[in-house]
């Protein structure tokens, strides 16, 4: 196997749900030795989250838990008995990283803050992923993926003006909010090594949505320079911007502004060519709109999405089909290259998933093991501290692991 | 002070749009120097607005976050001024070179010399028509870094297409997915998951790289396409199409996990909203507790998760009802008091007046010489040892052309005018860009 990147990293990772287990995947995927904590016997409640294989409710047959867990190495251990904080102080001793997502307060009650366990590992990198943050009036009050997108995201002008602000789909905010984290963590592990400077994170699911790229961050600068409030507008950004329906589908395509002529010889027809389109503000005309629309829309419907997309690549348009979940898992290029992976699961068995993040040309992405059964690797982690196996057995007994 | 993580590493910026720009400014904000390398004489789509002097009358359009310029006007030089892109140009130098001439590829490669990484966010193609390949690069400097991220990636059918975020939505399925049921899809709003994704993916691949790097001195390519780098975001729905053959339809704003009621209810004031998700009993009483326990909950149809779910459009109407009457904040204060999730959809005021937001102090105040001074969206992260701040204002175009040629690259005096005249060195755009 080809050396990775993060290979000599070791991630002490006590996160559930979402946007931990994507943070710390995201390490182990380039290599970073993660070893898993879950509550014993039941485990992550993302294991009861599906969906399923087959629909079948069961917690090592969910497609999300698997996707959010792969190449990790997985033991129980419950924290709130002394052995388990003990446990934890011992094995932060050899990590890098640690990344927990309890509520705020929890890691205190534990005795395991960072104050804590800095003394014990002074170069620790230790991040706590939250709802609102460590800190602040909101830091114990509730979220879900739908109350952190209305909060953080911007959800306001996300819609129809007549209808109620949407979220994202499902729960993608919290992905985002992983992958975020990741980068500041590795980030922060990159100073300690280097600079020798271990420190403490504390992140705010919300703040992550409010600071990345899509349009709440935007938003946000836009009123501060103009006083004005994004609404549920359509986009207006000129003549072909946006989802259009051909004769048996739909296309998103953005023709706007100094795209434009390329359209206009695409679909060739005069009309088109009158220099009353080529002015910038022509787009937000109503009746202007209208007419070249009579002619676009026209083309389209004459159309279909194969033959719309064959045209504008040929004319160099931005292009894409709009495709559902099916279309995507069969899709010719991303197949071609690569993205869906098998993973050999023992319950699952041959499941197919999106793989890589990124490809890095020494360091590869790898499918090193499945997400680990419940308590996998007890055994495998707890000797290695020196614990035996009569120990475990005990252990497992009292319901500690 | 502890230096900050990446102080010392020094990134060349040749990214458009958003993902790439997004990306270098997480290394920027982690303390890598950034050098965002523009041409006078080339206009790159949605790096510094959608035009480069667009008129007055323009400022009235929506969306807001392409014309909100600075009161609302377009000013001496607009492409240092907009909404959509200054957010992510804080913490970043600005050095103009034109590419396509051989004086100006010479000064490019110097500075890759004295680099260590290189990022672009062009569509394939585009970085060889300047000549520029990953072994030109590392002819230059043989342990560069060199991460390359478009819509497509590098290989493969589509490689070669153009295409922004609101196309990677689609194609990725999330646009048929985050939009009301039974609505007609031409209706879908344009948004950009993908680029989100790709700016801290794209980040975190670049630290790893260095780890490497300076584990075993070899640098790398980086190939990130962000259609597959956001795939994992809409996992439950390719899971559910591998492991159960179903294909999803869009939910709206309801839980695709069934928690119910799961929606974003009207409020006192013109067009505000709150949104409310319940997920457990223990949060169903708190809710009626806050509602005063009305007679209605008691209904049969309400009485346990899954029978709102199955009857939560009756239930929207009893909720909303209520709202109606209330402050959006209010509820919120209300409603988390019972220990029930829910919250105000947020606008730009909002956020603003937070109260949350204000004591963490996540806007900072920042002064750019020609927007003015203003409130920024700041730092996603707070760090205890190297906190994280917008260091240096949205950078200007050209702003560090004497830094950057002089001390860096390290042009005398005399190479500097030269270039100067010859149109390389300066803050304007060539009047033929529109």
């Amino acid at each position: 196997m080809a050396v990775q990147a993060l290979s000599d990293i070791k991630v002490l990772d006590l996160t559930w749900y979402i946007s931990g287990p994507y943070c710390t995947r995201l390490l182990a995927d380039y290599g970073a030795d993660v070893i898993k904590v879950e509550k014993p016997t039941e485990g992550d409640p993302a294991r009861k989250l599906g969906p399923f294989l087959r629909d079948d409710p069961h917690p090592e047959k969910s497609g999300l838990f698997l996707n959010l867990n792969i190449n990790k190495r997985g033991i129980t251990l419950n924290l709130k008995s002394e052995w388990g904080s003990k446990v934890i102080k011992e094995l932060v001793k050899d990590t890098d990283i640690l990344v927990e997502n309890f509520s705020p307060g929890v890691m205190e009650k534990l005795g395991l803050d960072y104050d804590t366990l800095k003394t014990i590992n002074p170069g620790l990198v230790m991040t706590s992923i939250s709802n609102y943050g460590q800190t602040g009036p909101y830091r114990d009050f509730k979220a879900t993926e739908l109350v952190l997108f209305a909060m953080g995201s911007a959800m306001y002008s996300h819609g129809i003006p007549e209808f109620e602000p949407l979220k994202y789909a499902l729960t993608v905010l919290q992905f985002q909010a992983g992958g975020s984290v990741a980068a500041a963590t590795l980030g922060a592990y990159y100073g300690s090594k280097y600079k020798g400077v271990g420190q403490y994170l504390d992140v705010s699911i919300m703040e992550t949505a409010m600071g990345n790229v899509d349009t709440r961050m935007t938003e946000c600068m836009a009123y501060q320079y103009s006083g004005r409030v994004n609404t549920r507008q359509p986009f207006g950004g000129g003549f072909a911007v946006g989802i259009y329906a051909c004769t048996d589908g739909y296309i998103d395509i953005a023709a706007g502004a100094s795209n434009l002529p390329r359209l206009v010889e695409m679909v060739n027809d005069d009309r088109l060519r009158d220099p009353k389109y080529a002015d910038p503000a022509a787009a937000f005309k109503p009746e202007l709109k209208e007419e070249f629309d009579e002619v676009w829309l026209g083309w389209l419907s004459t159309h279909s999405k194969k033959e719309v997309v064959e045209a504008c690549l040929k004319h160099n348009v931005w292009i894409s089909p709009v495709q559902t979940a099916s279309d995507v898992v069969e899709d010719t290029h991303f197949n071609e290259r690569g993205l869906f992976v098998e993973v050999q699961h023992p319950v699952m068995g041959k499941v197919k998933i999106a793989g890589r993040p990124f490809m890095m040309e020494k360091t590869p992405w790898q499918l090193r093991r499945p997400a680990p059964l419940i308590g996998q690797h007890n055994e495998e982690v707890y000797t290695r501290l020196g614990y035996s196996k009569e120990e475990l057995v005990v252990l497992r007994q009292q319901g500690i692991i | 002070v502890a230096e900050l993580p990446l102080e010392g590493i020094r990134v060349i910026d040749l990214t458009v749009s958003w993902a790439g720009p997004f990306a270098t400014c997480i290394l920027a904000d982690l303390g890598a120097e950034v050098i965002k390398i523009e041409s006078r004489y080339h206009w790159q789509q949605i790096s510094r607005g959608v035009m480069a002097r667009p008129p007055e009358s323009l400022m009235s359009n929506e969306p807001v976050w392409v014309w909100g310029y600075p009161d609302r006007k377009p000013g001496e030089r607009p492409w240092n001024r907009t909404p959509i892109s200054n957010p992510t140009l804080r913490n970043k130098y600005s050095m103009t070179v034109d590419l396509t001439r051989p004086e100006g590829m010479d000064i490019f490669k110097r500075l890759v010399k004295v680099s260590d990484v290189v990022v672009e966010s062009n569509a394939p193609g585009t970085m060889e028509k300047l000549s520029i390949t990953y072994d030109m690069l590392k002819q230059q400097r043989p342990d560069i870094i060199y991460l390359r991220t478009s819509a497509y990636g590098l290989s493969g059918p589509y490689s070669s297409f153009h295409a922004i975020g609101s196309q990677i939505e689609a194609i990725t399925g999330h646009s048929i997915l985050r939009w009301y049921p039974d609505v007609d899809l031409s209706t879908v709003q344009v948004r950009f998951q993908s680029d989100a994704a790709a700016g801290v993916n794209g980040a975190f691949a670049v630290i790893a790289a260095l780890h490497y790097r300076n584990q075993t001195g070899e640098g790398q390519l980086i190939d990130l396409s962000q259609s597959e780098n956001v795939m994992t975001h809409y996992c439950q729905a390719t899971m559910d199409y591998v492991l159960n053959g179903r294909v999803l339809k869009p939910l709206g704003n309801r839980d695709y996990y069934g928690t119910a009621p799961c929606g974003v209810y009207p409020c006192k004031g013109e067009d505000r909203w709150v949104a409310i998700n319940i997920t457990s009993e223990d949060e169903w009483r708190g809710f009626c507790r806050a509602l005063g326990n009305p007679p209605w909950i008691e209904e049969e149809r309400f009485s346990d998760n899954l029978k709102r779910f199955h009857n939560q459009d009756q239930l929207d109407k009893r909720i909303a009802e209520w709202t109606r009457e209330h402050d959006h904040y209010a509820l919120m204060h209300l409603l988390q008091k019972e220990g029930v999730p829910a919250g105000p959809v947020m606008d730009a005021r909002d956020c603003y007046n937070d109260p949350h937001l204000r004591d963490r102090g996540f806007f900072e105040m920042v002064t750019q010489e020609e927007c003015g001074t203003h409130l920024y969206p700041g730092v996603m992260w707070k760090l205890s040892a190297t906190p994280l701040k917008i260091r240096m204002p949205p950078v200007r175009m050209g702003e560090h052309n004497e830094y950057v040629y002089k001390q860096v690259i390290g042009v005398s005096e005399e190479e500097y005018r030269d270039l100067e005249a010859k149109g390389h060195i300066g803050m304007e755009y060539i009047p033929e860009i529109m």
